[in-house]
């Protein structure tokens, strides 16, 4: 399976979560896990999602998604989760 | 599974700390271009590096889009030019020609250096060699990307001492071609004991005769990372200060190891080594002296500096070595100073000169690196800087280099600014005696004692 992370960094506001979680469901997104957290007064949440069903190719999910995130006023980054596992586990 | 606060630290190194990729360099090997005809192999060796790199940048930039991790720079290195342009060569004229045959492979498949344009004299010197060093400083001049290096000794050889008074001529004779842009060409020139053939790092990286048809050479960074970790650990033991930068370079060189090799997956091209330096750049917050500062120095270049450089260089090798199944190149701290800002504070401070700067060649990887120069200084004086480095790197049995770049013009007090990840230099002072008469005996400095090991 092939596994993405979503990071959304950011001011808190009503409805980050639904805003990201629509449009993954509209593009066949499916969310694995999610945490959520306040660090410094920012809003920090993670999502493991599977992207094998995505409609969309990986380039176009990350921008529309960066766009996505801009519009909320919050950053949103797609990242393969590779780098995290290579960089924690052993 | 990865939780929440792993991806945070993550995030936090790529985007606070300056966590990044320094390099995917792809090694070409150039023999099966060699031709006796000029014509033919100029344009074998631009056919064979275009078709094998023209897709390295797009691979590049697609890794670090879906990793999101900056790949700063993708480059080439190639087998040393002595060697693929011998046949063919008769004048200095036709080794330029083929720098401006590699300038332009480098401008058409987007590198920003190619390196390679060497030649390998620690013994003793062909007549291409030779043909090929006296043409350095005109192909540096006539080229934007090409990069030069020469190794001019080793511990299983000795040191070429013919070579080191001809190289200090060429430094001086390349400061005087590029001297319209402040000396530049110097910066493209590293002279080298103990040359590794897979280094990815510019400007002395070249694709060893030992080396694969193609290869895949990832050098990564993040002096910026260890500098934050320590921070976090002030006041503690050395125990803990090493441990620290240990687990530090650890995580760091684990991103290397992935982009080498999903970059060799997706250019079909062997991985090789990853290299494990910390590779300074002139942004704040990217220094090798901060971390030195951080361990508790006022400025690099203070009492005790020798030491911490040499326990950081020591800790990011035992912690990157269990990172990478193949680690090679330099791999160790690099100091140079016009592209690290606190070591150019510490110039500017009266802290460090470069007779620091020497002995700190001896415990850290490479050596006297992006100095400037009085644009006044002697071949001979540049001969003997050279002398004094390649002995240390062949008695240590390390790679030590020299990349020094007499600013013509300017003299101390002044500084130069090359721009971009070159930086800027203040202009150091240089010991005014006299060397000339050592480094005119010629012939070679015979291998050291240590080096027969059968």
């Amino acid at each position: 399976m092939k596994k993405t992370i979503i990071t959304v960094v950011g001011k808190d506001t009503v409805g980050i979560i639904a805003r990201v979680c629509t449009y993954l469901a509209d593009n066949g997104i499916n969310i694995l896990d999610i945490s959520q957290t306040i660090v410094q007064d920012y809003f920090t949440m993670m999502m493991i999602v599977d992207t094998n069903a995505a409609a969309k190719s990986f380039g176009d999910m990350a921008d529309e998604l960066e766009a996505l995130g801009r519009e909320i006023g919050v950053v949103v980054k797609c990242q393969k989760e590779e780098i995290f596992d290579t960089m924690h586990r052993i | 599974m990865i939780n929440l606060f792993e991806v945070v630290e993550t995030n936090q190194m790529i985007e606070k700390e300056n966590l990044d990729v320094r390099t995917i360099t792809m090694g070409i090997s150039l023999l099966d271009c060699i031709d006796s005809d000029v014509k033919r192999l100029n344009e074998k060796i631009y056919q064979k590096i275009y078709d094998s790199a023209k897709d390295l940048v797009r691979v590049g930039e697609e890794i670090s889009r879906e990793y999101g991790i900056p790949i700063v720079n993708k480059r080439i290195s190639v087998t040393p030019i002595a060697l693929v342009g011998g046949a063919a060569c008769k004048t200095p004229e036709d080794f330029v020609g083929i720098a401006r045959t590699l300038d332009k492979a480098a401008h058409e498949v987007g590198v920003n250096f190619i390196g390679g344009y060497s030649a390998l004299v620690s013994k003793g010197m062909t007549a291409a060699d030779e043909l090929l060093i006296r043409s350095i400083p005109k192909a540096l001049a006539q080229t934007e990307r090409v990069c030069s290096s020469v190794n001019v000794g080793s511990t299983r050889t000795g040191i070429n001492m013919d070579a080191v008074r001809l190289m200090g001529e060429m430094i001086r004779q390349t400061a005087l071609a590029t001297q319209g842009q402040d000396s530049l060409g110097c910066a493209k020139l590293v002279v080298f004991c103990n040359a590794p053939d897979d280094n990815p790092f510019m400007a002395g990286a070249f694709h060893g005769v030992t080396e694969a048809d193609r290869i895949i050479n990832v050098g990564v960074s993040g002096p910026g990372v260890v500098k934050t970790a320590l921070e976090k650990v002030r006041g503690e033991n050395f125990e803990v200060l090493c441990e620290t930068i240990k687990k530090t370079a650890f995580k760091v060189t684990r991103v290397g190891q992935l982009v080498a090799q999903e970059a060799s997956k997706l250019l079909g091209v062997p991985f090789g080594i990853v290299d494990l330096s910390l590779a300074p750049t002139p942004a704040i917050g990217d220094s090798v002296a901060d971390i030195l500062c951080e361990m508790g120095l006022e400025y690099a270049g203070a009492p005790g500096t020798t030491a911490a450089l040499a326990l950081l260089n020591d800790q990011v090798k035992k912690g990157g070595v269990m990172a990478s199944s193949y680690v090679g190149g330099l791999s160790g701290a690099f100091i140079p100073v016009s592209e690290d800002q606190g070591m150019i504070d510490a110039v500017t401070a009266g802290a460090l000169t470069l007779e620091k700067l020497e002995a700190m060649t001896c415990v850290c990887s490479v050596g006297l690196d992006m100095i400037a120069v009085p644009g006044d200084t002697k071949a001979s004086t540049l001969s003997g800087i050279l002398a004094d480095e390649m002995a240390i790197g062949m008695v240590n049995q390390k790679t030590t280099a020299v990349r020094l770049i007499p600013v013509i013009g300017k003299g101390v007090g002044e500084s130069v600014e090359f721009g971009g990840l070159l930086g800027h230099a203040p202009i150091m002072p240089v010991n005014p005696f006299s060397c000339e008469a050592f480094v005119n005996r010629g012939g070679r400095i015979p291998a050291p004692i240590h080096s027969f090991k059968n």
